[in-house]
């Protein structure tokens, strides 16, 4: 019986049988979760690494405390030695401790980005799915924004708000704002197509009907009923728009954009190194390294949460 | 045996080819040469245009009358002397210049060069309507006139010692009275098809322009020269980076030539040790500098932001904290991690030719952190908590602006240290190239419109007489919303004794006193702490080791003289 409800693809028949198999072996739905997500290596190793990188780029500094921004033009185009574990750029700055400055930015890029955009793209998700009026205008937004071309919209963005910013809160915040906002506003929108079509299929679905019967207010339907069903692309997406806002942060500082030119963050180390790729090739070497583990460690971690929160696939 | 016949004969084929290579010099006879320019060529006319790609690219087909070499001499071009007074060429009072054509010159069309042409030239510049960038080498011109074919007579308002202005560098070409007509006042910018392939005397003629991208030459099948010139076509490429086009040189010998190298010296160096291509430089007057902004630059202003109306700048009008500004730089440690051979510590924005470099500033050389901070100290900047200083509730605290380049970036992290030093907070902006230099006056960023407290770039002149460049620190030349940011005077500094020494030096003819007078005018620019000069820069070049025939020339276009260029057999 139990073994015949879990195969149906009905995900409120197959969460209660979850749920009754949990409570057989005394254990909580996130103990679950967590079965299925050690299960999967990638997401494990994934997980591993980029546990890996955050320690390294938030505890490091304390260990090799170097100044990132201090020159010293004697010790130039150094390679590894004790004292420059990753070498010095052309003015003598110490790549290490610029790597891990620059992780702390871009690190910090990416996930306040990823927080904004997921906020924004479920929002909008759960509105146009959930209620029929709003759907039309919603979904046209979507498009619209989906049909800017981006680099072009940043450009006069920053050309636009860049002083009001830096006056407001400091050149280097100010430009730490203006990035988070400007990459958060132009990648929600496949988080909201993907919500809105989970909204309306689980909207049909008998337990929303039965909520909505016995006179429960929308915002609680939603709270309730919906967001914890949706949650599982909602944590892919997550996931993907950290990499993706690390990416778009590293493109715009390749572009001479964003941030102050000595102010590193991974993608700023990328391109002023790019010149010097053939004299010193470990300027290259380790942003561009710590950008595709970071990247790749959290795609597996997506991956491996997309399996593990979704009832149906979990167990098998 | 038919096989080896075949081939003694191809052996004995090859050798007269070898032979009679060099005997006969012939034009077109080395096929093509391949050159980048990393800033593309946007306009053939370089009456239209202030940028130095353009200038540079009309160079190959449009020529003035006379020019100047590699060491800074006028060479007659298309006249037969340079007028003097001496030869009776320049009038007694200095009022006038009168210039005589090589008889027989034709323009690409077959048409021949006549002093028609250049007075058109001169109308077409002198033209209110026309937006001529040029319009300064034509400064004080009464009238220009063709006695006959061949003479041309300049008339002046005022008595000119340096009478070189009009027709003389690449800057102020001869352009074909019969192609521009059509195209005087409004109507300049619209005549494309002049524009983009002027007909000239030069040795190529335009035979494919794509604007921002690609022009190609072919050899000028009326070029007074016959044996010239030995490439049969010029590919002139734009687009790219320093590095790239060095790259494109010296490392995968695409192609010959790449302009404007500012590259870090290191690289280069690697670049060159694989003997494809060799980098080649000489000095002009090309001075990279701090032009302080003498305005307020505060956002807060909106329209009236750096213009003179916004007021003065809260701090960098006053000379002791300029002056500690430029004591704390050590400008060897610059030279030495972005220059190399190419540049050399100057304390003057106007460092040649020799006889016009002052010494008066050479404090500047030696860089004095002790001084300059009991400098700021005599002049009331308390060092703060955070350690910047601070007067009146005013913080010494810079927004240092320049354009996009990786040896300027390392020069704006060093100075920014070094400014840290004597408590000075530096925050530091870099802006792609072809927006700061583009002047389009409705972009923010341009470095005309100086919406910052320093910015830093090079710039020089043409010639070694430097009456019109030190005539752009003029009350009348500050870029406003009035002349819509046009105006060499980014610095916004004003000075009445400093535009009478101008008008001085217009009227005075020795060439010592000259000397003297421009001097002066420099000092005073320093003194005043408008312009911080750093480095000297020569003009660097890379170059293929094939490319025969070539003299770096830092006082005119770089390409004058490719007509007599050859590839190495």
């Amino acid at each position: 019986m139990t073994d015949a409800a879990a195969v149906r693809p009905d995900a409120d028949a197959a969460a209660a049988a979850d749920a009754a198999a949990a409570k057989r072996r005394h254990s909580s739905p996130w103990r679950d979760v967590w079965a299925q997500f050690s299960s999967h290596r990638g997401a494990l190793a994934g997980a591993a690494v980029f546990a890996f990188m955050l320690l390294v780029v938030l505890v490091g500094p304390f260990i090799h405390d170097v100044d990132p921004q201090k020159l010293d033009i004697r010790a130039k185009n150094q390679f590894m030695s004790w004292e420059h574990p990753l070498g010095t750029d052309n003015l003598g700055r110490d790549m290490l401790a610029q790597v891990m400055a620059g992780g702390q930015v871009s690190l910090a890029v990416g996930v306040t980005a990823m927080l904004l955009s997921v906020l924004l793209g479920t929002a909008i998700g759960v509105t146009a799915g959930f209620s029929r009026r709003l759907d039309g205008p919603m979904m046209r937004l979507t498009d619209l924004f989906l049909a800017l071309p981006l680099l072009p919209l940043l450009l006069v963005i920053i050309m636009l708000f860049r002083d009001t910013l830096r006056q407001a809160f400091g050149p280097e915040s100010g430009i730490f704002i203006l990035i988070v906002f400007v990459i958060g506003i132009t990648s929600w929108m496949q988080t909201a197509r993907i919500v809105r079509g989970d909204v309306l299929a689980l909207k049909e679905r008998e337990f929303v009907l039965a909520a909505r019967s016995v006179g429960a207010p929308g915002r609680r339907i939603i709270t309730r009923h919906i967001l914890p069903n949706v949650l599982s692309p909602i944590m892919v997406s997550a996931t993907l728009g950290v990499a993706n806002a690390i990416i778009t942060e590293s493109a715009l500082s390749f572009l001479g954009l964003g941030f102050p030119s000595d102010f590193p963050t991974w993608g700023r180390l990328l391109y002023d190194g790019a010149n010097f790729m053939t004299l010193t090739p470990d300027r290259v070497i380790w942003p561009g390294l710590a950008i595709s583990l970071t990247v790749l460690s959290v795609n597996y971690i997506g991956d491996g949460l997309r399996d593990a929160l979704d009832p149906r696939i979990r167990g098998r | 045996m038919r096989l080896r016949n075949l081939l003694s004969a191809t052996a004995a084929a090859a050798a007269l080819g070898a032979l009679a290579g060099p005997a006969l010099a012939e034009r077109g006879a080395d096929g093509q040469v391949n050159i980048i320019y990393w800033q593309a060529v946007s306009i053939l006319n370089p009456y239209l245009s202030g940028g130095t790609k353009d200038v540079e690219g009309a160079s190959l087909v449009l020529e003035p009358l006379a020019r100047y070499d590699e060491t800074g001499t006028m060479v007659p071009w298309l006249v037969e002397e340079i007028p003097t007074v001496e030869n009776g060429g320049v009038s007694e009072d200095l009022m006038s210049i009168t210039w005589k054509l090589k008889p027989g010159l034709k323009w690409s069309d077959g048409s021949d060069v006549t002093a028609a042409d250049a007075v058109f030239t001169a109308d077409y510049c002198m033209d209110e309507t026309g937006g001529c960038q040029q319009v300064a080498n034509y400064a004080d011109v009464a009238s220009v006139e063709a006695v006959d074919d061949l003479t041309i007579k300049i008339t002046f308002t005022v008595p000119k010692p340096v009478p070189y202005g009009p027709f003389v560098g690449a800057q102020s070409p001869i352009l074909q009275a019969a192609q521009f007509a059509d195209c005087k006042g409004a109507k300049a910018p619209e005549c494309t098809d002049a524009n983009f392939g002027p007909i000239g005397t030069g040795p190529y003629v335009v035979a494919e322009f794509k604007p921002n991208d690609v022009v190609v030459y072919e050899a000028n099948p009326h070029y007074r020269e016959a044996d010239k010139p030995a490439f049969g076509s010029v590919l002139l490429k734009g687009g790219g980076d320093a590095v790239s086009a060095a790259r494109s040189v010296m490392e995968t010998g695409e192609f010959d030539y790449a302009w404007n190298m500012q590259v870090e010296p290191e690289i280069l160096a690697q670049m060159e040790a694989r003997g494809i291509g060799k980098v080649i430089s000489a000095y002009g007057t090309s001075v990279e500098r701090f032009e302080v902004n003498m305005t307020n630059p505060d956002p807060d202003l909106g329209d009236l932001r750096s213009t003179v109306e916004g007021g003065p700048h809260p701090f960098l009008t006053d000379p002791k904290v300029t002056r500690a500004l430029s004591m704390a730089i050590d400008r060897e440690i610059l030279v030495e991690a972005g220059y190399g051979a190419a540049g050399q510590v100057t304390c003057n924005v106007l460092p040649a030719p020799d006889l016009f470099n002052s010494t008066a500033n050479d404090w500047c050389k030696t860089p004095d952190v002790d001084g300059a901070n009991a400098l700021l100290d005599e002049a009331g900047w308390v060092v703060g908590s955070d350690g910047v200083r601070e007067k009146d509730g005013v913080k010494l605290s810079l927004l240092y602006q320049t354009s996009t380049n990786s040896v300027r970036q390392g020069t704006q992290a060093l100075i920014k240290q070094m400014w840290q030093e004597i408590g000075v907070e530096t925050e530091l902006r870099n802006i792609s190239g072809s927006v700061f230099f583009g002047g389009d006056p409705s972009s923010p960023d341009t470095f005309q419109k100086l919406y910052a407290d320093v910015e830093m770039f090079t710039n020089n002149f043409d010639g070694t007489d430097p009456e019109k460049y030190m005539a752009n620190w003029r009350c009348s030349e500050i870029p406003s919303p009035k002349n819509n940011w046009l105006g060499g005077n980014n610095p916004r500094f004003c000075s009445e004794e400093y535009d009478a020494l101008v008008q001085t030096l217009a009227g005075t003819a020795k060439i010592e006193e000259r000397a003297e007078i421009a001097k002066q005018l420099n000092d005073m620019l320093m003194e005043s702490g408008a312009i911080i000069p750093l480095i000297h820069r020569g003009r660097v070049a890379a170059m293929a080791n094939t490319i025969e025939g070539h003299a770096m020339n830092p006082w005119d276009s770089e390409l004058w003289d490719i007509a007599s260029w050859s590839r190495a057999k």
